[in-house]
């Protein structure tokens, strides 16, 4: 009775492990391919898209056709061109602040919440800095200083931090009356240590959901900042800067609103497709509520 | 959740308020929250204030702009009294703040708060359109979405938050446009109509920029309507009261959304940050005259007083809405008293 082998019990392939979670997330795994598609054309943007400069006078506000896919601007432009490289600057911006202002916040909320003596005067001023609105506070740090990507990154950072550092505060809050920290802090830990193994753990599951709304939020203020003539220097595409620059033509050339904003709603649905589904998975608690 | 709201619905802690014992002394909370505003608005006026200040470079210069010619730069200095030292300005311009005072517009011949006066109506009524329209919609959506959880109409509404917080306000306002003015000629294309000029031409033009407006703010409330009506609708008394006969429209009504109503409202203060960033771009979309074209116009002037005026009023709109919806709670739920 030769034994057959027990056939290996099948290891779930990778593939199969994919499948399953897709099954069980179906918004991280929607929103994240969407983003990283987009993510893509971004990198490869030079290859897959012609000048976004070019200016053709003859070639104007002429609607999609095959060798303009998505039809030409005021100038004669390629708005195809446009349209891709526009998605650099959103990528771009919606990543670095999301950065920026978890970096700042997640200091800022550690100590804040850590050391009972910096909470009030820290959380007054977060109080004061979140009743800014955020569009004008950018408006008003980017028109005083010279264009540029990192002052439209500083500017929309700085209204974001103070959300990061509620969050954060109100974690370590929590986390530091729990039995652990009483023991670590009776074992001698110093509160350096305490800090960064005990309490920044707990706080990694909020801040990746929370990430990500920042993210989408920024890539918003970033559009209607261009759109507003107060983000990146003009010569850099931008979908909101493409939509400022044809809104007089929306009657009679309306390709030229259509795709960029298209494309900006893509993204940002994307994002928040994906933070969504990120809080369902990460925090169970609010994944019921909402 | 609205993206950079995501504090909305898990912080409703109502701020530091000391329970006092039962008739309590509303007028003394009232005051005592009114001068706890004071440090948070104490804060934003010298943010404004630094935010001239921080600038690198002479500010100055940077106001006159790349062709300004010293005599320029000089009468821009001495307009704003930067000559002086830094502490002195302050004082002088908090002074100044404290008796309404917001300066002089360095474009127009005019001071800051009368022009902030004239264009306050066409704001106003954006604001009040899509506040009131978009609370009602809101409400009722969250509502049946709760009602008929797990449903078609369940998806239907999450998908349309979801959307409403990612179309910005420009591009909702653009498609608006050209469907319902370009295309189907029913509505104006942009402008204002004061409401002097009767009621009806002054809503024909309020329809869309309300639209486009209140969008996102819609998905917000929707979202936390329905998440605290599905935590209300699984509490016993609700199942009592299905059990002895309440017929399901009151039950909804008058037994469940009542006791939702407090997180409701802290959204529907929180939110109205959206409503003010919105306002801006809105204003923009449909060319209406009002305090969000001031300062966009101000933008491209540097005028800078117009700049830190229109935030200051912002500012502190947003935080007098938020002292509204505190004080809301006692009358909202008996339970919370101070």
């Amino acid at each position: 009775m030769a034994a057959v082998a027990e056939a290996p019990r099948a290891e779930p392939s990778s593939l199969g492990q994919f499948r399953t979670f897709a099954r069980r997330n179906p918004t991280i795994v929607a929103g994240a391919s969407l983003l990283l598609f987009i993510a893509v054309i971004a990198v490869i943007a030079g290859l897959i898209a012609g000048d976004a400069q070019f200016m053709n006078p003859s070639d104007r506000l002429h609607g999609p056709s095959a060798a303009h896919w998505f039809g030409t601007d005021n100038l004669g432009r390629d708005v195809y061109a446009r349209t891709v490289f526009g998605s650099r600057i959103s990528l771009v911006v919606g990543v670095a602040v999301a950065t920026v202002s978890i970096i700042f916040g997640l200091t800022i909320g550690l100590v804040a919440g850590y050391y009972r003596r910096l909470d009030a005067p820290v959380m007054r001023l977060m109080d004061g800095l979140m009743a800014i609105p955020a569009i004008l506070l950018a408006i008003a740090l980017v028109s005083l200083n010279k264009a540029s990507v990192g002052i439209v990154v500083v500017a929309i950072s700085i209204p974001e931090i103070p959300r990061v550092v509620r969050l954060v505060r109100s974690v370590v809050l929590t986390t530091r009356e729990q039995p652990f920290i009483e023991a670590a802090i009776g074992g001698g830990s110093r509160h350096r240590k305490i800090i960064l193994r005990h309490i920044l753990p707990s706080t990694i599951a909020p801040l990746i959901v929370q990430a990500t709304y920042v993210m989408a939020s920024a890539i918003l203020t970033e559009a209607a900042l261009s759109f507003l003539g107060a983000g990146v220097p003009p010569e850099i595409p931008t979908w909101g800067n493409m939509i400022a620059s044809s809104r007089l033509y929306l009657a009679s050339a309306p390709w030229t609103i259509f795709f960029p904003g298209t494309c900006l709603a893509l993204v940002v649905l994307a994002v928040n497709l994906m933070g969504d589904g990120l809080r369902d998975r990460l925090d169970p608690r609010l994944a019921r509520r909402m | 959740m609205a993206p950079g709201l995501a504090d909305a619905g898990t912080d409703t802690e109502p701020n530091s308020h000391t329970p006092v014992d039962n008739q309590a002394d509303m007028t003394a909370y009232i005051a005592r929250r009114l001068f706890s505003m004071l440090p948070v608005v104490a804060i934003v006026a010298m943010f404004v204030f630094l935010l001239l200040h921080l600038a690198p470079g002479d500010p100055a210069a940077i106001i006159a702009g790349d062709n300004a010619t010293p005599q320029n730069i000089a009468q821009i200095r001495k307009a704003l009294g930067l000559d002086e030292p830094l502490w002195q300005q302050f004082l002088v311009w908090a002074g100044s703040l404290v008796r309404g005072d917001l300066g002089k517009s360095m474009f127009w011949n005019e001071s800051v708060a009368t022009l902030i006066g004239q264009r306050a109506e066409p704001t106003i009524s954006l604001a009040a359109t899509t506040l009131s329209v978009a609370v009602a919609l809101a409400i009722t959506m969250g509502v049946t979405a709760a009602a008929k959880a797990g449903t078609a109409i369940d998806r239907f509404v999450m998908g349309f938050a979801v959307l409403g917080f990612s179309v910005p306000v420009f591009v909702v306002g653009y498609i608006l446009i050209f469907v319902f003015a370009i295309v189907l000629k029913w509505l104006p294309v942009q402008g204002y109509t004061p409401i002097a000029e009767g009621l009806a031409p002054w809503l024909r033009n309020l329809v869309l920029p309300s639209v486009a407006l209140g969008l996102a703010y819609v998905a917000l409330i929707a979202r936390i309507t329905r998440a605290t009506m599905l935590d209300v609708l699984a509490e016993d008394y609700i199942r009592t009261g299905r059990a002895k006969g309440v017929a399901s429209r009151p039950l909804l009504l008058k037994h469940a959304l009542k006791n939702a109503a407090v997180p409701i409202v802290t959204v529907i203060g929180i939110g109205i940050a959206l409503l003010i960033g919105g306002v801006v771009i809105t204003e923009t979309v449909f060319n209406i005259p009002g305090v969000g074209r001031l300062v966009v116009d101000a933008i491209a002037r540097r005028d800078y007083p117009i700049i830190q005026g229109v935030i200051i009023v912002f500012s502190g709109i947003y935080v007098l809405v938020n002292l509204l919806v505190d004080l809301s709670y006692t009358l909202l739920d008996p339970r919370i008293r101070y």
